[in-house]
């Protein structure tokens, strides 16, 4: 970027003088020779964007354990038939209890993990989640219990038992979650308990423990993610203040709270619905906010004790539709040809994989990428990342009905020793994880795609921009110079200028617009998710309409004379759109790959369709057509709705409105960085594209 | 073995019996052994040995020890040691199933790792010196890294809130020494035993460390004669507590397990060592028996103790003593041989439960917050339920009731505490400092130069159900040099001590004791104490696996800065210019090839070329250029397939 920079005062110089003195230095020719024909580079890194992000489930390496210390399936396992009865009774307390008992479960698995020898304590909490509030976006989690007048009506109740290590130091600990519907839990969800009470059977009489354990039981009535949330938060940021909470119900739970030192890992345990294949089912769910993902060393460990030890099925999350889609599949037989033809001319050369290994990883990348681009954490695990605590979701589905009770003993022995192996992993550590990689994409369980790899993708898509920008500035200063004859063209470095506050003042209207949600909510009374997006809607529409009024030349509608020129605009606005993709990859990279797939093309081919029109060349009305349809595609609501249908969930109506509130409601209220993105970056961004194309030149 | 201790005896009789001819007096040097045994209410069993060795003040000049260990009474002599305490410890005390309001506990709850205390007699100035050769002399003599407490960034000199009012104490702790046999074995070397004869011989390593807990203690104090002309005499401690876990077949899960010391230790006790004065074995049984009647003067009602319904002794006691809530019995191991080793066992009949007394408050230590920027470390105290019956509350002068505790502790450089920021909550209510905060002493760390100190005493309302104490902390940046080994795992915080004052912990028997140094300690009153946890801060570590790449990148700037330097002094414009017009003519042909190649990517007709060169020769160039690389990029694959093919 830096070059580039230079690069441009380096043409100025040679433009102004008019003369060329010295031969400039190779790496300054080289960047003017881009520039110079930035049009052809600019398509030929777009496109090599893209389809490097196409081959990038070939580029795919094979995971591997980075860390020496964890010897994952080193150790024989110890779990026995008494634990696995010790679980399993378990399982059947709680049936029989919720059979003939109106009220709290909590108390007996309390009663189990103290049979256990555990230290068992209740914590409750309040189901009322985040709020979003602008000056708290990328604060820590704060404290929840500030809040005051809390009612009695509905909270949840926790249990955790921590089972100290014999001969441990007490300085860190190993997590262990169990999300459990204690009023209307199915079958299936107890089975989870029944591993993790098996698994605890054990553990309590274990003497190789260096870390200490703990079993949480989160009530998951009001979700997964809440309980956990707030009893990490009690757990780490605790108010000594008095809470109106503590008296609520029977159960004290005033002073009981106890810790177990810093976390080195968690494990998210649930076993839900039946597998449809053959073997037991285990997923595996990393992403937490903002893209963050656990240590790839912990996915690792689980994933070969799943599959060499334990003989799960291991998947991640993929895009169900992309498995069908035709395009794709067009793709990968194309590289599956190429790789064979690479093979027959070189035998060492084994990049080709076959098409549906290909269709598999794309589907598994883009739901990946999707995932982290969200800010959205995909399960209870998310809660932890926010104290840089590695954790997964491991969701189970056993081939077999939840009444099976022969089926259910293997099962339970088999998910126990699973956990018991990742335990043994983790407490085998001495370091926290550090080892491996933190940035990476799947695209199956056993592979991945590092970081090195996949930000070519997005270095080669954003490089175009600000060869285009300085090329434009060029022509336009060109234009300028050629049109205008006030006085005012001395200033000649200064020409950017109004088209920087053309830039500067769409921005702040999308600042605004992002910052708008917070003072809707805040609007008296209950309004459906409808009806506060049409209010957003509306307010930011005749916000921008004042904003084109009281901003000279700001508008495409202004006359000639106070417009600046489109050529200087659109070089700014792709300089805008650079700077904010490149902070934007700092943050939440798959966000930003996202984002410069949508606007990269937008920016490149948007031109005024005036002239275009005028012209009634093919050609210039290809590209007004082009830069319509990106336009279309490029609007929030527009890729709201495109992104629901990939995903498979069904056809939008006329509630779009409505889900898309809901939709960036969840985004903030887990702060999304991907939020502001949208109302920072691309909003601006693309209302910019609108302002050239329909520019009155 | 045994033939080896069997006639290894007379010949040691022999010799003690010289010594004290050679000696003839009773101000000789003493030594013994004693063992406790004590089982816990949560099934485990604790066993505590102690060994005491003392040497009476004498002239110090040509002094010879036959009992005493001559590296210590060196180093007292050499160091001028008042008093000292070193520790090395492994496990957690659990304070609310072992206990915290006893002699026992107090003293020997320690925190995890290497503890060490010494109080000097020297001048002031020269406290520090002595500190740091004395870790010296330690880490040599125990085999541990006790060298390190000797930077002055690892420990602190407390003025009232260790207990011990001095200006010429220090004290440091090193909470992540692993403590091995290899730190036993050296001072098991001190005993005049060792571990061949005696209580000693139950030290059978595996067994020891196997425990949940085992702390070995050694504390040296010194005993001024008050006589002219003769030294100081010195009384050596050393003290073993394990705490074991007997393995039962039973099932039943709330019958106490029973037990022997072999079972225990895999090892019984074949006669007391020779040179001990007295070697005696106690078993202490706590809580429901201490109401049973008063008098056992009898014979038929000491029978009863030892031998009822709940639990049989193997092995008949010598005395039976009792204490305000627990039992005593005391075997002589004198008696046992070879042919008869003695091996107390205890077999438990019924269930029962009791439990143990517990200090007035129990302290927890966590830290708050999260990422790597700021935290606050919290102590939380909370009330047990031995906390209403405990005597020693002080009634201050407008009669409130209130219990005093002091908090000590030291705080890492790295650890830079905001001393402003303390925050006192009792009840859940914040009070200010005023309130609760009787006396405060506060010694700010300087960066890798000295640690922080943070003493203080609250008074607490007696009725106080919990209480807690937040300050908050910035982690600091610590050189690249400066980080231990596995740095990625974070730093220790060392335990902070909570002692209360103005409870003292001691056993009251109600009989008159023989001589016996352990009992007579216990029965001293010892200040409660009990320490905290460990805590880990994760700070901010560079990747140390990554020296590639720092590498590459030093290499990278120094080549761009270095360069573009020489390129600025070695630079001549003029010179240059008129080189590039006498080579104009060569570099034409590449720029007119690429100037003609991207005007047919673009579509435009060639520009005319600016340059001289005609343009056949130009295209000549170009041809002859394309077809050079076309044979190179041939030749290089050929190369490829046919090099890769073997």
């Amino acid at each position: 970027m830096a070059t580039e920079k230079r690069d441009k005062e380096e043409e100025e110089v040679k433009t102004d003088d008019g003369s060329l003195k010295i031969k400039p230095r190779p790496i300054v020719q080289l960047g003017i020779f881009l520039v110079a024909h930035s049009p052809v580079f600019s398509v030929v890194f777009s496109a090599a964007g893209v389809l490097a992000l196409l081959i990038l489930p070939l580029l795919a390496k094979n995971t591997y354990i980075s860390e020496n210390a964890l010897m994952p399936g080193s150790a024989r396992s110890m779990l026995s038939n008494r634990d696995v009865s010790d679980g399993s009774k378990l399982v059947k307390d709680i049936k029989n209890y919720r059979l003939n008992h109106e009220g709290q479960v909590q108390k007996l698995i309390g009663k189990y993990m103290s049979e256990m020898g555990a230290e068992v304590y209740y914590q409750k909490f309040h189901p009322e989640g985040n709020q979003f509030h602008p000056l708290h976006f990328f604060s820590g989690p704060d404290s929840y219990t500030l809040l005051d007048n809390v009612s009695c009506a509905s909270y949840g109740v926790n249990v955790a038992g921590i089972i100290r290590a014999p001969r441990g130091d007490g300085k860190e600990s190993i997590v262990l979650v169990t999300p459990y519907d204690f009023i209307n839990g199915g079958d299936y969800e107890a089975l989870s308990l029944g591993i993790t009470g098996t698994l605890f059977s054990l553990l309590a009489r274990v003497t190789w423990l260096s870390k200490d354990i703990i079993w949480l039981v989160a009530d998951s009535r009001y979700g997964d993610y809440r309980p956990v949330a707030a009893w990490l938060t009690e757990y780490h940021s605790p108010s000594f203040k008095d809470s109106d909470l503590l008296k609520c119900g029977e159960l004290n739970t005033a002073d009981k709270f106890r810790r177990a030192g810093t976390m080195a890992a968690a494990l998210v345990l649930k076993v839900d619905g039946r597998s449809e294949r053959f073997e037991d089912t285990l997923s595996i769910y990393a992403e937490a906010s903002n893209g963050q993902m656990p240590n790839l060393d912990l996915i690792n460990v689980v994933n070969y004790l799943a599959v060499h030890r334990q003989g799960f099925y291991v998947k991640v999350e993929k895009v169900v539709s992309l498995l069908s889609s035709s395009w794709l599949k067009i793709i990968g037989e194309i590289f599956e040809a190429v790789g064979k033809l690479a093979h027959t001319l070189n035998p060492d050369w084994n990049f080709g994989i076959p098409t549906a290994d290909y269709l598999e990883g794309s589907a598994t990348l883009a739901s990946s990428l999707y995932s982290q681009a969200l800010g959205i954490p995909t399960g209870p695990h998310g809660a932890f990342r926010d104290y840089q605590v590695d954790a997964i979701t491991l969701k189970v589905s056993p081939r077999f009905p939840p009444d099976s009770k022969t089926r259910q003993h293997d099962f339970f022995l088999r998910g126990a020793k699973l956990l018991e192996g990742t335990i043994r992993s983790v407490n085998n550590l001495l370091e926290k994880f550090h080892q491996s990689f933190f940035l990476y994409l799947l695209t199956s369980p056993s592979k991945f795609i590092s970081v090195g790899v996949y930000m070519i993708a997005f270095a080669l898509l954003v490089a175009s921009l600000p060869m285009v920008a300085a090329s434009l500035y060029i022509d336009g200063c060109k234009a300028l110079n050629n049109s205008t004859l006030n006085p005012a063209g001395n200033f000649k470095s200064w020409k950017w200028l109004d088209a920087a506050k053309q830039v500067f003042a769409l921005h702040l209207f999308g600042l605004i617009v992002t910052l708008l949600p917070y003072f809707i909510c805040q609007v008296p009374g209950q309004h459906s998710p409808s009806n506060r997006s049409i209010m957003w809607g509306t307010t930011s529409s005749s916000l921008l309409l004042i904003t084109f009024a009281t901003i000279p030349g700001c508008s495409p509608f202004s006359s000639r004379r106070h417009g600046t020129n489109w050529a200087v605009l659109k070089s700014v606005t792709i300089s805008a759109a650079f700077i904010g993709l490149c902070l934007m990859s700092i943050i939440n990279f798959a966000t930003a790959e996202i984002g410069a797939l949508l606007l990269v093309p937008t920016c490149l081919i948007v031109q005024p369709i005036k002239p275009a029109l005028r012209s009634r060349r093919i050609k210039s009305l290809l590209g007004a057509f082009c830069s319509m349809v990106l336009l279309t595609i490029g609007f929030p609501v527009m890729l709201f709705a495109i992104s629901k249908g990939l995903f498979g969930e069904g056809l939008v109506g006329l509630s779009l409105g409505g889900e898309f509130w809901t939709w960036l409601e969840s985004l903030w209220a887990w702060k999304s960085a991907t939020y502001l993105y949208i109302g920072m970056v691309h909003l601006p961004c693309w209302l910019l594209c609108l302002c050239i194309l329909f520019h009155p030149s | 073995m045994a033939c080896l201790v069997r006639s290894w005896i007379p010949l040691l009789f022999l010799q003690s019996f010289l010594v004290a001819i050679a000696f003839g007096s009773n101000e000789g040097e003493e030594f013994s052994e004693e063992l406790l045994l004590k089982p816990l209410p949560d099934r485990k069993v604790l066993a505590h040995f102690h060994f005491e060795n003392r040497a009476p003040p004498s002239n110090s000049h040509g002094r010879n020890h036959h009992l005493f260990p001559k590296a210590i009474s060196q180093l007292v002599q050499k160091f001028r040691v008042k008093e000292m305490e070193l520790s090395f410890t492994q496990g957690r005390w659990n304070h609310e199933h072992w206990g915290g309001f006893d002699p026992l506990s107090s003293m020997n709850a320690k925190p995890v790792g290497v503890e060490l205390w010494a109080v000097f007699d020297v001048p002031q100035s020269q406290v520090d010196i002595s500190w740091k050769n004395l870790t010296h002399a330690l880490s040599g003599l125990f085999c541990a890294s006790i060298n390190f407490l000797e930077s002055s960034t690892s420990y602190a000199a407390p003025t009232w809130g260790f207990g011990t009012n001095s200006d010429k104490l220090r004290y440091g702790s090193l909470p992540r020494e692993a403590v091995c046999t290899e730190n036993l074995t050296p001072w098991l070397k001190l005993l005049p035993c060792r571990d061949k004869d005696g209580i000693s011989a139950l030290m059978n390593r595996p067994s020891v460390y196997r425990g949940f807990y085992h702390s070995q203690r050694l504390h040296l104090s010194t005993v001024e004669s008050g006589q002219e002309g003769l030294g100081s005499g010195i009384v050596l401690e050393q003290t073993l507590t394990v705490v074991i876990q007997p393995e039962t077949t039973s099932v039943e899960t709330n019958m106490q397990p029973s037990w022997s010391l072999s079972s225990l230790f895999g090892r019984k006790v074949v006669g007391s060592c020779v040179l001990a004065k007295s070697s005696n074995v106690y078993l202490q049984l706590e809580g429901r028996l201490g109401h049973e009647s008063k008098n056992v003067d009898t014979e038929i009602e000491a029978h009863k103790l030892w031998m009822n319904s709940d639990f049989d002794l193997s092995l008949k006691p010598d005395r039976v003593i009792r204490e305000s809530s627990s039992l005593l019995f005391i075997f002589d191991i004198d008696k046992s041989s070879d042919s008869e080793p003695f091996d107390l066992g205890l077999t438990w009949k019924l269930p029962s439960k009791w439990s143990c007394e517990q200090a007035p408050l129990h302290a927890s230590r966590f830290l708050m917050g999260s990422g790597n920027e700021r935290g606050a470390i919290a102590i939380l105290l909370k009330a047990t339920e031995s906390q209403e019956k405990l005597s020693g509350r002080n009634l201050t002068t407008d009669g409130r009731c209130t219990i005093k505790a002091n908090i000590f502790q030291i705080f890492p450089w790295y650890i830079k505490v905001y001393y402003h920021t303390l925050q006192i909550f009792v009840d859940q209510q914040q009070k200010t400092d005023s309130e609760v905060l009787k006396k405060i002493n506060v010694s700010p760390s300087t960066d890798k130069v000295s640690s922080g100190m943070l003493e203080m005493m609250l008074e607490l309302p007696c009725e106080v159900k919990s209480a807690a104490i937040s300050i908050e902390y910035d982690k600091g940046f610590l050189h690249i040099d400066e980080y231990p080994p596995d740095a990625n795992q974070g730093f220790d915080i060392p335990s902070a001590l909570i002692s209360f004052p103005s409870h003292h912990a001691s056993l009251d028997f109600q009989e008159e004791l023989s001589k016996s140094p352990l009992l007579s300690s216990f029965k001293e009153k010892s200040l409660v104490r009990s320490y905290t946890e460990v805590l880990l801060v994760p700070l901010t570590t560079p990747d140390f696996s990554m020296p590639y790449n720092v590498i590459t990148i030093t290499c990278t700037i120094f080549a761009l800065y270095f360069g573009s330097l020489l390129n600025v002094l070695r630079r001549r414009i003029g010179e240059e210019e008129r080189f590039l017009k006498s080579q104009g003519k060569k570099r034409g042909g590449l720029k007119q090839l690429l100037s003609r190649l991207t005007a047919k990517i673009r579509g435009r007709p060639i520009e005319a070329p600016s340059s001289e060169s005609p343009a056949a020769e130009s295209s000549f160039l170009s041809s002859k250029l394309i077809f050079k690389i076309i044979l190179v990029a041939g030749a290089a694959a050929a190369w490829q397939y046919f090099s890769t093919d073997k």
